[in-house]
């Protein structure tokens, strides 16, 4: 109360130099202003049910109490379920009925004292209307003048305007705290290699079988029937005992079987591919999700996330959505044995945009 | 005597219905008997000639305007020679086809023919060339490896028909049906033979026992709820979302008003 009674003198004393600081106007030509803002003071106090009827308020008091041991029954019920629900191995099912039921006990606990609280200060509690007036914002002269000395007494002792070298040395040692930090991010990437260089490649080789996700069977192109899709690794990648998961999320492919009259390929492409057999990878060019939903008559690719399309019979050439790039082709042959094997790596980096990426 | 001279000379008057019930009866009665008869003959035997005949005769009643009198295909329909069995046990048997009309894909309504029907018309196609053929039993019936079937949706199936096999949205007002109430018959058939615009799973690709575990992946799903509470028609955030922002930030609101509203 103490600091609202001190509030109010020094409203007060602003008041006051108001006042003394108003224009005076000559009495032949003052306008008396009609619409000033005048303060309309509180609306007239109307009493609670609970503050005239006796009934009513110890009706509040009961709906109150009641909360709060709803609240401590919440509580111990939360308890019991843990005990009484128990999360059994090889149960899915027990997962659900444990988490439900600790979870209607704390509900019941926290809202029991949430709205009893509410409760009780909104229809028990002392209902009276209050003013809390506005502090002025700035200290007063005094106060402000003490600070600025503070300021400049202690730029006198410690020099700091005045020996700029000692500053400035200081200033470059808080510039270069953070660096390191910086330089960190660098760990994010192998240590051993360019990150240009790993974004840039990936598992595919000349002669690396495309093989089966995800058990690594190498596949013949008398397997791909036209209509087919298969999701394919690099033969290989199945067994890889370290980075399986790096590898993976470059070379995936998708291989797909079109009528070959269906294809409409670039003169430089056309030995891409086999018999209407081609290669893509899987990884969209926006922001590099996983571009798999293949119509197989229309020939759409259709990323899930932002909805980018693709034409497979026009080298995955975008069609929609906010993809820039097409789909990187794999090149594809047939070896000795009738296997499918990739002629080269992608020719261009897969997957999304990077800084250095030409 | 003039009433029984009456009862003699004149027939009762319920006379006329009684015969015309008994006709009925006696009529009915030798349909029933001749043509479950008829049907007990032609009952699945795959090359019967009985069979293919039947399909033959519903095939030009109900689907030769699009496919054509000897199913090699119109400007409206594609041909089904070489289509296989299952194609048609799919397509006849979801209801999809006949079609109820042209849009982005066949819809799915109740079946138009008897189970038998189906099989008459599937083993007719099924003899113009060869096929997948409807799946055996053990393949279908859920009794294989849930883990591996897990695995091999999620690489293959779940990109288009959702993780929980809750269907999703294609391109082009197209999208790819829930699988949570499509029997396994039809699962493994819609593999073979990649209806519509489904990318096509041939058993090279996918195994005939990985299909039987990517069924019973499906069947575990059906049969086992999410242990995570409401699944929300298992369309993953973007349910989950609107529904928080609707009821969650609602009753936050609710409660917002009714603590700053003054008691009465």
């Amino acid at each position: 109360m103490a600091q609202d009674d001190h509030s109010g003198t020094e409203l007060a004393a602003a008041d006051s130099s108001h006042e003394a600081l108003a224009p005076t106007a000559s009495p032949g030509t003052a306008l008396i202003s009609s619409d000033a803002f005048e303060n309309p003071g509180f609306p007239p106090h109307r009493p609670r049910v609970t503050d005239e009827d006796p009934k009513k308020e110890k009706r509040a008091q009961r709906t109150v109490y009641t909360l709060f041991y709803l609240s401590i029954l919440g509580s111990v019920w939360a308890v019991a379920a843990y005990m009484l629900f128990p999360i059994e191995s090889n149960d899915v099912g027990a997962v659900r009925l444990n988490n439900m039921f600790i979870g209607l006990g704390a509900t019941l606990a926290l809202l029991g004292l949430g709205f009893g609280i509410v409760h009780w200060g909104k229809a028990i509690m002392d209902d009276v209307e209050l003013a809390d007036e506005r502090h002025p914002i700035g200290g007063s002269p005094e106060t402000q003048a003490a600070a600025a000395k503070v300021f400049s007494d202690s730029d006198k002792e410690s020099g700091f305007t005045r020996r700029s070298v000692i500053r400035n040395s200081l200033i470059g040692a808080l510039i270069a705290f953070p660096l390191p930090a910086l330089v960190l991010f660098r760990g994010f990437a192998p240590q051993d290699q360019l990150p240009v260089e790993l974004l840039s490649h990936t598992m595919w080789a000349k002669g690396t079988r495309l093989a089966l996700d995800p058990s690594g069977v190498p596949i013949k192109a008398a397997d791909v029937t036209i209509g087919s899709a298969f999701h394919i690794i690099p033969e290989g990648l199945a067994e890889l005992e370290h980075g399986k998961l790096e590898e993976k999320a470059k070379a995936a492919v998708l291989l797909m079987r079109l009528e070959p009259s269906e294809l409409n390929q670039a003169p430089d492409r056309e030995s891409w591919s086999y018999d209407g057999i081609v290669a893509y990878s899987k990884i969209c060019t926006h922001v590099g999700c996983p571009v798999a939903l293949y119509e197989q008559h229309t020939h759409h690719l259709l990323c899930p996330c932002h909805q980018s399309q693709f034409d497979v019979a026009n080298h995955c050439e975008v069609i929609f959505g906010p993809a820039k790039r097409p789909l990187p082709q794999l090149p594809i042959a047939v070896d000795d044995e009738g296997y499918l094997i990739a002629q080269s790596d992608f020719t261009e980096p897969v997957g999304p945009s990077f800084w250095e990426r030409s | 005597m003039n009433r029984s001279k009456r009862r003699t000379g004149r027939r009762h008057p319920l006379a006329t219905v009684a015969l015309l019930a008994l006709g009925l009866v006696f009529t009915g009665g030798a349909y029933a008997a001749l043509s479950s008869g008829t049907a007990a003959q032609a009952e699945a035997e795959p090359t019967s000639q009985e069979t293919i005949e039947q399909g033959k005769k519903l095939f030009q009643a109900n689907c030769a305007t699009c496919h054509g009198l000897e199913a090699q295909g119109t400007n409206n329909g594609p041909s089904l020679i070489g289509v296989g069995a299952a194609a048609v046990d799919f397509q006849v048997g979801t209801g999809r086809m006949p079609m109820q009309m042209q849009g982005p894909q066949a819809q799915e309504k109740p079946p138009q023919f008897t189970d038998e029907q189906t099989k008459q018309l599937a083993y007719y196609v099924a003899s113009l060339g060869p096929g997948p053929d409807i799946p055996a039993d053990s393949l279908v019936n859920g009794g294989g490896d849930a883990a591996n079937g897990a695995e091999l949706f999620r690489i293959n199936c779940a990109m288009c028909h959702n993780v929980a096999g809750a269907g999703g949205a294609l391109t082009e007002g197209k999208f790819a049906p829930p699988l949570t109430d499509v029997s396994g018959v039809h699962i493994y058939e819609a593999m073979v033979t990649g209806p519509q615009n489904m990318p096509v799973f041939n058993d090279l690709n996918i195994s005939p026992e990985d299909k039987r575990d990517v069924i019973t992946y499906l069947k575990y799903v059906q049969d086992n709820r999410s242990p995570g509470g409401f699944e929300l028609g298992s369309l993953g955030p973007v349910a989950e979302g609107l529904f928080i922002w609707i009821f969650g930030l609602g009753a936050i609101v609710a409660v917002t008003v009714w603590i700053t509203a003054k008691s009465n």
